[in-house]
């Protein structure tokens, strides 16, 4: 019987883990591997970041200078390469565009991407921001896979070139170059993933290096309590 | 022995009165605090008429404007779906929009509005409160052959028609709401104020 | 020296008394298994959610405009600040696992029954204060689960007749969830609700141990005493339990850290995906579910369709699932309690009855389609079965004798 409890709650959680994520239309999505140790990667995905998404999109929770510390740059490193000059190194990544004007710019609002990693979720992103393709009914002249007439424009076309999309097979197919070959930009944009989801939990790199000690310390407090019970309960039948 | 009946009946007779007394107190005491969770004065003064202009609203569009906080639809049909609409008639709840809690009396006709193609609609579902999609697609996958565009509410499958009319057998028991609105000329919409005045 | 200040203390608080009342001279069944552990592990993540939630009402700000910001403050700049956060919303799921399981034992075992029929009852409004501690707690990050979430649950009492809008209105404080519903929230999430719940306990433990614990066998020790009046089956908490205890505790610990380290959104069943997109009045996420420990009671909520115009039946048919529970003491008519010695009718019932506890669970979280709805409705014709079919499967039962002293299987 007992056997049989636990067997049945293990099916059942091993069921229903891992709930449906935003709807995507059934679009396959691409995950991408999310390493926070991998720093030359993070700083990759910092420069892309800054260069390409801060001119519109704030992550108006994430201070340079924190981002400097995690990033195992120095805060100058951070002022010079990363940051337009009238910030300062405790400020947060905001843009100086305002709510109302972007609005009348694209329509929408863009969204803050301090949390669009957990949000969106990573494999979701990196999805996205390969599949625009041609779309000559739209404003931007670009659409997307996952996120159907998305307001935001094709803004990596000059590394990526355009993508055509055959409407029969739903296949995307090289419509123009890019200046980086589609290995090299699924990288930058693996990168750039990476460095959005550091951005959506900074905290995660202590949260794992603390996790192991603590289970540790938790392992060994068990070598102690547990004889401890033992020894109480040997005159006990 | 008088005495002593006297004095059980005294101390019934006070012991009520006091329960009673005490009790209408503390119930009078408790009021000042149940009514202090009401919409206060703020919240009960933020429900201003908002105008809008639907100039640039194309066939089929829809836009979102924030009216007393909730959603409200400006949607413009097309005259190909106003046609749909009464064929509809038969899987409706209440097609003739008969319930007049869900909208005004001059919105009480064939398609629900002022002006045949645009409609206004509070944006609620009338099951718990969810936010309705917009699906003006004919037939997806989705939503079934039968689907002719309207709106489908995401929390638990409610589906209604352009005119915000819902279908039988779904979890919303009633129509969407019309709010009262007027237009000011060819090409604002003001919501939340009837043409007469104040709603 | 010390006795001499307890000799002081005792004459004017009985200090030692309560102490061996309730602890060291308070003697439970020495039979006890893994299933004994989650009262005491409820208590424990009852005390780190109220020392969890003083550090985190420092600096969050139950206010719309501020609350979903201050709470990535938390994350973000508060020193620690991502821990204390994540221990008390990993604390909230963990508190629903532990006492499900604990509910689910006393089931099991027949804890309810005479003469622990109050226990059972503390419990059950304990469970029910816990469910509001957490649906208010979930709308303070103000995220687009939290809201929606809120919407639905108040809009369940509009379904209510007569006073239904009036009632919601008045919960909400304003015509929508908003800034006045955050603050109101917030008020009995940190200080009314906690308050319900610490009194309860007391009055639950009061009454345990006014009548004793129930154990896996449902015997009564008290039966067979030796001279002193102690039960011959029974041995004093202090050492025995509280040993014991803190073995199960490191246990639970353990598996609470990996959670807590590792996956502390446990793939968005703790902490939803929707909820990091700030709350929009004009827009309800495209699929909303509640969090995982209220999904057995929303699949219900779905499963009912609405009866002449109103949604009503369904919002009754929700309550009474939890109305039931309450009633187990007088459904069951059976003499035994454990389940080691029920016959083969309560056996089949109760597992049916998991079964379609955890199925519509599972429905609660998915979108509506045809097909889960008909499992919905089956799985809560097998639910409320469970209950009302009671009196008569447990009378017919053909339970086994049940030995005069504890077991040790």
């Amino acid at each position: 019987m007992r056997t049989f409890i636990f067997a049945f709650f293990f099916s059942y959680l091993s069921m229903i883990s891992g709930q449906v994520m935003a709807s995507t239309d059934g679009i396959h999505l691409d995950e991408v591997e999310v390493d926070l140790s991998d720093k030359a990667s993070l700083q990759r995905g910092a420069k892309t970041f800054v260069n390409y998404c801060l001119s519109c999109h704030q992550a108006s929770f994430m201070r340079y200078n924190r981002m400097a510390k995690d990033l195992d740059l120095s805060d100058a490193q951070v002022k010079e390469n990363l940051m337009f000059a009238s910030e300062k190194i405790g400020d947060t990544m905001t843009v100086a565009m305002r709510a109302e004007d972007a609005k009348k710019w694209f329509g929408v609002t863009p969204p803050d991407l301090s949390v669009i990693s957990r949000s969106r979720g990573t494999a979701w992103l990196n999805t996205y921001l390969r599949t625009f393709y041609i779309d000559d009914t739209k404003a931007t002249g670009t659409n997307n896979l996952v996120f159907k007439d998305t307001a935001m424009p094709h803004v990596l076309w000059k590394q990526q070139g355009y993508l055509h999309h055959d409407e029969e097979t739903g296949h995307l197919t090289p419509a123009s170059e890019g200046s980086l070959s589609s290995y090299d930009y699924n990288v930058m944009v693996a990168d750039l993933v990476n460095f959005l989801a550091y951005v959506g939990e900074p905290s995660k790199i202590q949260r794992l290096e603390l996790g192991k000690w603590v289970l540790l310390y938790l392992f060994l407090f068990f070598l102690v309590a547990y004889p401890m019970k033992k020894a109480f309960w040997r005159d006990i039948h | 022995m008088s005495h002593t009946v006297d004095n059980s009946k005294r101390r019934f007779l006070t012991t009520a009165a006091s329960v009673v007394v005490g009790g209408a107190g503390a119930a009078a005491v408790a009021v000042p605090f149940v009514l202090s969770m009401l919409p206060s004065a703020k919240a009960r003064a933020a429900g201003a008429p908002v105008q809008i202009d639907i100039s640039k609203l194309e066939i089929g569009q829809l836009i979102t404007v924030e009216w007393r906080g909730k959603p409200v639809w400006v949607l413009n049909r097309s005259s190909e779906s106003l046609l749909t609409l009464p064929k509809l008639n038969d899987r409706l709840a209440d097609p003739q929009s008969d319930t007049s809690s869900q909208q005004p009396a001059y919105c009480q006709n064939v398609n629900r509005s002022i002006r045949d193609h645009i409609v206004v609609l509070v944006g609620i579902c009338t099951h718990l409160g969810c936010s309705p999609t917009y699906r003006p697609e004919l037939a997806p996958a989705d939503l079934g052959p039968e689907w002719k565009g309207g709106f489908f509410c995401p929390c638990h499958g409610s589906r209604y028609d352009l005119s915000g009319r819902v279908f039988k057998n779904m979890p919303a028991p009633k129509n969407l709401v019309v709010p009262p609105y007027h237009f000011l000329g060819d090409n604002n919409v003001v919501i939340g104020e009837d043409a007469q005045g104040a709603a | 020296m010390f006795s001499s200040l307890m000799g002081w203390i005792d004459a004017r608080f009985p200090a030692t008394k309560l102490w061996e009342e309730h602890i060291s001279k308070y003697y439970a069944p020495k039979n006890f298994n893994f299933w004994y552990f989650f009262g005491s592990l409820a208590l424990l993540v009852l005390v780190l959610q109220i020392v969890t939630g003083i550090f985190l009402t420092m600096h969050y700000k139950p206010d719309a405009a501020l609350a979903f910001a201050s709470v990535e403050y938390i994350m973000r700049d508060v020193e620690w600040g991502w821990l204390i956060r994540y221990l008390h919303s990993t604390g909230a799921s963990a508190f629903f696992v532990v006492i499900y399981l604990h509910m689910f034992r006393g089931i099991m075992y027949g804890s309810y029954k005479k003469p622990r029929e109050l226990v059972w009852l503390f419990g059950m409004f304990l469970y029910m204060a816990l469910m509001a501690e957490a649906f208010m707690g979930y709308l303070l990050p103000w995220g687009q689960m939290s809201f929606w979430g809120a919407q639905v649950i108040i809009s369940l009492f509009g379904a209510i007749p007569f006073i239904g809008d009036q009632l919601a209105l008045w919960i909400r404080g304003d015509f929508v969830v908003a800034d006045a519903t955050l603050n109101r929230f917030f008020a009995f999430h940190v200080i009314a609700v906690p308050l319900v719940i610490l009194g309860l306990v007391v009055a639950h433990i009061i009454a345990l141990h006014e009548v004793g614990s129930n154990n896996p066998d449902g015997v009564d020790i008290k039966k067979f005493k030796d001279k002193d009046g102690i039960p011959l089956d029974g041995i004093p908490f202090h050492p025995y339990y509280t040993v014991k205890d803190i073995v199960g505790v490191t246990v639970f610990l353990f598996i609470f850290s990996l959670v807590l380290f590792y996956a502390p959104e446990m793939d968005g069943w703790f902490l939803e995906n929707a909820n990091f997109v700030p709350a929009d009045p004009l827009k309800t996420p495209l699929h909303i579910a509640p969090v995982w420990y209220f999904t057995p009671f929303y699949a219900i909520l779905r499963a009912v369709p609405s009866i002449a115009g109103s949604s009503f039946p369904g919002v009754v048919a929700m309550g009474l699932s939890i109305v039931f529970l309450f009633l187990l003491p007088w459904l069951d008519r059976s003499p035994v309690r454990s389940i080691r010695y029920r016959g083969i009718y309560f056996r089949t019932a109760l597992v049916l009855f998991v079964i379609s506890f955890l199925g519509l669970g599972f429905l609660g979280t998915q979108p509506v389609t045809p097909i889960y709805t008909l499992l919905s409705r089956i799985f809560s014709i097998i639910y409320f079965a469970f209950f009302v079919l009671m009196p008569i499967y447990t009378s017919l039962d053909k339970d086994k004798p049940v030995p005069e002293r504890v077991t040790f299987k």
